[in-house]
């Protein structure tokens, strides 16, 4: 298996219409996917929604790389209940980006970008609600990014709140 | 002075984490009017665990038992989706064998999990008798279990190329004699609420979310088909052979809990005619695909979803060629699916929260992750 190049008459009519689309379309194991610059991505999504009939937004996640330049790479997962398909946009953010939302587009985005921010810590621009989602508001550090260990806690807030030195 | 006492400001009233129907530690902060819920607010994560975590920091077999524990009424459907998940990214498919008894086991524990549903739910709302009939027959679902792989509830039936344990002797029998009489328990139970005025009256009406709404919220699972929205990951991207069994998706129109639970009932029927399929046509052969012992998939991402009883349940993984997966994320359909609950419950009576909770079928294990 190899992530080969995809092209169809979506992937022509998307970069048409948007010239920041930066990487190229590809598959991989048959699921398709590209890459496109996070300021655009509320006006891609709300294209992809209203003109191409993907109306679901499945999945809104992120993946740390922390030796690249902009170190976080969004997934947004999309399904097309008309076409049957899934559609995959990834998105790089740099640690002080803050990339805009897409609660405006998808209202199921709200919570799903409040588990971004709360596990890495990713600030969306012009969320109705950015805290915290899982972890107490007033935890420090973000667990799912590649420098938090998996044995490391908020000592400060779990002995202030639960009375205990350490849960491990 | 008597209009001193009618002070119409806004009240608001904590719900949760400790109260019995919020199926475990979901705290709802409600905004009331009197009555009526002007708003709602969930706080979650009270049993969050960091499984996302836990996953990046074992080898793909090892992590597989901890996607048990997010919906632990459900293991054996998360086992499945996220040993899906890990063939597609090495390329390696189950063998018929293995996956028409992943079928069997999958569709039993539907049925369970349904059931726990139907028991608390209607224990929820006040009906208390169904409780005792749902756990009864869930009871002869767990002991498949029990009997297949030593486990009840976090079962870890599965394992990543095919299943660890050949079927045992009586299986056959054991489910078949399930399945048919469980087909005229279900009658029971409709017997009991479908045809009963006070839950007809009880439920109808109460929390529409449409399917318009549903699409918004990427609400799944039971809760979008109630809505009429003719869709399940089943019938639209088959995985495991189910394009093989011929089954329907049951649907209605409304939205509100009552199509809900109707919903949730015809899909039972619909298992049992799965596993029935099923059982009579268990191939022979190997149960388990060749797969390295030692599993290093080769660099890349997939995104892999199956049907669990709450909704869409999908796995999105990232390796980087290495041991151990180098992110593994998890779409719960209950964190998902709970996200509507302020727009299902804007405008219903108080008394009418417990209902939605309860009709939504969340488990927080799998909302907290």
């Amino acid at each position: 298996m190899a992530v080969t190049p995809w092209s169809s008459p979506l992937t022509e009519r998307l970069s048409d219409r948007f010239t920041y689309v930066a990487g190229e379309f590809s598959t991989y194991a048959g699921q398709r996917f590209f890459t496109a610059t996070s300021a655009i991505l509320p006006a891609l999504l709300e294209y992809l929604k209203t003109d191409e009939s993907f109306d679901f937004l499945v999945d809104l996640t992120a993946v740390d790389y922390p030796q690249r330049a902009q170190r976080f790479e969004l997934v947004y997962i999309l399904y097309s209940y008309r076409l049957n398909e899934r559609l995959r946009i990834k998105s790089n953010v740099a640690e002080t980006e803050k990339p805009p939302t897409v609660t405006g587009v998808f209202a199921g985005a709200n919570w799903l970008e409040r588990e971004a921010f709360d596990m890495f810590g990713i600030e969306f621009a012009g969320h109705p609600d950015m805290r915290r989602i899982l972890l107490p508001d007033e935890w420090q550090g973000h667990p799912l990014r590649k420098d938090y260990g998996i044995t490391q806690m908020d000592n400060d807030w779990v002995r202030e709140n639960l009375g205990i030195d350490s849960g491990q | 002075m008597a209009t001193t006492f009618l002070d119409s400001s806004e009240l608001v009233l904590n719900m949760g984490p400790q109260h019995p129907s919020t199926h475990g530690v979901l705290r709802v902060i409600l905004k009331l009017d009197g009555e009526k819920v002007i708003g709602a607010e969930c706080v979650i994560g009270y049993l969050h665990r960091g499984v996302e975590k836990i996953g990046e920091n074992r080898t793909y077999q090892l992590f597989a038992p901890y996607v048990d524990r997010m919906d632990y009424v459900s293991a054996v459907s998360n086992g499945l989706g996220y040993c899906l998940a890990v063939e597609k990214l090495i390329g390696a498919e189950a063998p018929p064998r293995a996956q028409a008894a992943r079928v069997i086991l999958t569709e039993l524990n539907r049925v369970a999990s349904h059931l726990l549903w139907l028991g608390t739910h209607a224990l929820d709302i006040g009906a208390i008798t169904p409780l005792f009939y749902t756990m009864r027959e869930r009871e002869e679902v767990l002991k498949i279990f029990e009997n297949y792989c030593g486990a009840r509830l976090t079962t870890h039936a599965f394992r990543i190329g095919g299943l660890q344990y050949e079927l045992y002797d009586e299986f056959e029998e054991q489910v078949k004699t399930f399945c048919d009489e469980f087909a005229g328990k279900i009658d029971e139970y409709e017997e009991l609420l479908t045809g009963n005025r006070i839950w007809v009256d009880r439920l109808t009406g109460v929390g529409i979310l449409n399917a318009e709404d549903c699409k918004q919220y990427g609400v799944t699972g039971p809760v979008l088909r109630a809505s009429g929205v003719v869709w399940d990951v089943r019938k639209a991207q088959p995985y495991s052979g189910y394009d093989r069994y011929d089954f329907d998706v049951p649907t209605r129109r409304n939205g509100d809990t009552f199509d809900r639970y109707f919903v949730r009932m015809a899909e039972m029927r619909q298992s049992v005619r799965i596993i029935l399929q099923a059982i009579q046509q268990i191939p022979d052969g190997p149960i388990m695909a060749r797969i390295p012992k030692v599993l290093k998939p080769p660099p890349g991402e997939v995104y892999v979803s199956i049907e669990a009883p709450k909704g869409e349940l999908g796995y999105f993984i990232v390796s980087d060629g290495s041991l151990r997966p180098y992110r593994v994320r998890v779409r719960p359909p209950s964190f998902v699916n709970l996200q509507a609950l302020n727009k299902m419950v804007k405008g219903a009576l108080i008394a009418d929260v417990v209902a939605i909770i309860g009709t939504i079928d969340i488990v927080l294990g799998e909302v907290d992750r």
